[in-house]
């Protein structure tokens, strides 16, 4: 942020051409304000992104708020402006509630999981017993599967009478489940899936952390006669504090934005218990072909996640 | 350079190294096993316990879907028995590679990959390289701008891009799929991070040695930043690879899917073929497992400084 701060507060001087020739030359200090004050190639760099962030971010960021008040359909070119009707049919829509609802209770079914096993996950890979390479490949793997594979494998999983699960449950004399087709326990089913799948991911960013413990510190703990637990609770886990709280905001972010396993597992079933906010967007829009509701709903949607977006950035504006 | 050189003298000492090296890490493993948990056996067992126990449990789906390939159809409709009764085969494997267009959707999948990955690399290191490194009228409204776009989740786009991409004719075509994917304002926060921290120094004297803007960029900035470059590049090629909402709303004709959309569609086709469904979910697993496993400290430090967004 610093190199920033000062390059903007520079005197901006205006060499005649964008040349690389001969530049004048004064104190250092002077020099380095001056220097990259006469390179005014930067737009030059920064237009590519600039152009893509314009077309593909900004550019259907306000299209899709237009046709949020619009009754524009997939089918058709032409469509008319109906202010606020859009808004007005999602806020009484019960279904815009009850997807909204079904991603709210799948980020918080998975959330909790999500932080507490990859925090054991990692504290145990820590300890730097034997086997980092196999721990590490075992907890991460999942992550790097796609979502059309992992439902493969969880759909065979939770496959009635024949998959794995209801078999090992039938051998305890226990099941069978109805996995994905008990519409109460479709949703746990889900964020089971989605703690296999994505848990690594916190698990290498938990890992990172404690990798930054100094082991000088473990190193006068022990001399004080400080144990295992001892250390665990009063070394380990205080300075895990602050990274806990960035992943929560950003598991937070990405379980809110749920569509592709439960899409793929459920389709939203069974009778529409799972069915997330981001799919009923979807077959609003590209099922029923209301691309203008669709867009109303997307907005609210988004205005949600906005919310925990901002609380994601108050802390980085705290540091800087 | 050292890795180029063939002497067998050269190899030798480099094996070496990397033995003594890994030596060293499993002697500061050892300490650090001591200092976190303590030298008592049986914590050191309990924790090790515990560890195994969730590693199988984390490997139990892929290898039960891994035996379920090389399984004779028939027997894997069976309630299971967790060993092939009837032998070993490569069936399912046959079928799947002979008769979809498996091979098609994986190659489609790493164009596409490689190209959102080349492309964001390259537009966001440039972008962030402007904003860390030169003056130009705009800059602080347009970094705002990135800023504020990192907040912007493209989920919630997939309605109006569509359209665009309609509009634009780009439905059902590659750079349909690759360019709203390269937008990564995160990258560009995070590579000019990295940038500030270059010593202005170093770029002033190649300026008063005469060099363009271009050569600051590619023969200093990009040499010096090559760990980041790497971390960002491995982060947006596991996101491209995998990613199925935007290729799923962008593509409709089978000729231009990627893996993970293809494989969405096999499922119905195949209806209940448990043995080649778990064939095409090995096959599509394996590429970025193995190169997981060939680069896999790489990988972690990648993600791992990149997942967390710059923060």
């Amino acid at each position: 942020m610093t190199a920033s701060s000062t390059s903007l507060s520079a005197p901006v001087a205006r060499p005649s051409r964008r040349s690389t020739g001969t530049r004048p030359r004064t104190g250092t200090r002077a020099v380095s304000h001056s220097l990259r004050a006469q390179d005014r190639s930067g737009y030059l760099f920064v237009a590519p992104f600039a152009v893509a962030t314009g077309l593909f971010l900004l550019w259907p960021t306000i299209y899709g708020l237009w046709m949020s008040f619009t009754d524009q359909s997939l089918t058709a070119t032409a469509s008319s402006f109906i202010g606020f009707d859009n808004y007005v049919e999602a806020f009484s829509d019960p279904q815009v509630w009850t997807t909204l609802w079904h991603t709210v209770w799948f980020t918080l079914l998975s959330t909790v999981p999500l932080i507490l096993v990859a925090l054991v996950m990692a504290v145990l890979v820590h300890t730097g017993l034997p086997g980092q390479w196999v721990w590490r490949l075992s907890f991460f793997a999942p992550f790097l599967l796609t979502s059309a594979v992992v439902s493969s494998l969880a759909s065979w999983l939770f496959q009635p009478e024949i998959g794995l699960l209801d078999v090992g449950l039938a051998k305890l004399g226990l099941g069978p489940i109805g996995w994905l087709t008990d519409e109460n326990v479709a949703m746990f089913s889900i964020a089971l899936v989605t703690v296999w799948w994505t848990v690594g991911f916190n698990f290498l960013l938990y890992l990172a952390a404690l990798q930054g413990i100094p082991q000088q510190q473990y190193e006068a703990a022990t001399i004080d006669g400080a144990g295992g637990w001892r250390r665990l609770f009063s070394i380990t886990l205080p300075q895990m504090k602050t990274i806990t709280g960035v992943i929560v905001v950003l598991q937070l972010l990405a379980s809110l934005k749920v569509f592709d396993q439960i899409y793929l597992l459920t389709g939203g079933g069974p009778n529409g218990s799972t069915r997330p906010i981001l799919e009923y967007v979807y077959d609003t829009g590209f099922t029923n072909y209301r691309l203008g509701y669709a867009s109303a709903i997307s907005y609210v949607f988004f205005a949600l996640i906005l919310v925990f977006t901002l609380v994601r950035l108050l802390p980085t504006k705290k540091e800087a | 350079m050292a890795v180029t050189e063939s002497a067998p003298g050269s190899v030798a000492t480099l094996v070496a190294a990397r033995r003594s090296a890994r030596q060293q890490a499993r002697a500061e493993n050892r300490t650090l096993t001591k200092l976190t948990i303590g030298p008592s056996p049986w914590v050191r067992a309990a924790a090790l316990a515990a560890l195994v126990v969730m590693a199988l449990l984390w490997l139990l789906p892929l290898a039960w879907g891994a035996v379920t390939s090389f399984k004779h159809e028939a027997e894997a409709a069976l309630p299971a028995s967790w060993w092939p009764t009837q032998g070993w085969t490569l069936d399912a494997y046959r079928q799947v590679l002979g008769n979809s267009e498996l091979l098609g959707w994986m190659w489609n999948s790493l164009v596409v990959a490689v190209l959102v990955t080349a492309l964001t690399v390259l537009i966001s290191a440039m972008a962030a390289f402007a904003f860390s490194q030169t003056v130009f009228k705009g800059r602080g409204l347009l970094q705002f701008l990135t800023v504020a776009s990192i907040m912007m989740p493209g989920q919630i786009l997939i309605v109006p891009l569509f359209k665009q991409m309609q509009a634009m004719g780009l439905v059902d075509t590659f750079a349909g799929i690759v360019l709203p994917q390269i937008v990564a304002p995160v990258m560009v926060f995070i590579l000019k991070r990295f940038f500030d921290a270059i010593p202005s120094e170093l770029l002033d004297a190649a300026r008063i040695d005469g060099a363009g803007t271009w050569r600051l960029f590619w023969t200093i900035v990009l040499p010096l930043s090559k760990s980041i470059l790497v971390a960002v590049a491995i982060f947006v090629f596991i996101g491209a690879w995998n990613n199925f909402l935007w290729p799923f709303i962008v593509t409709t004709d089978p000729q231009f899917m990627t893996l993970p959309v293809g494989l969405s569609t096999v499922k119905n086709a195949y209806g209940v073929q448990y043995a080649q469904n778990m064939a095409s979910a090995m096959i599509a697993a394996l590429p970025l497992l193995v190169v997981f496993m060939l680069f896999q400290r790489r990988i972690v430090q990648g993600v791992a400084t990149t997942g967390m967004g710059g923060q």
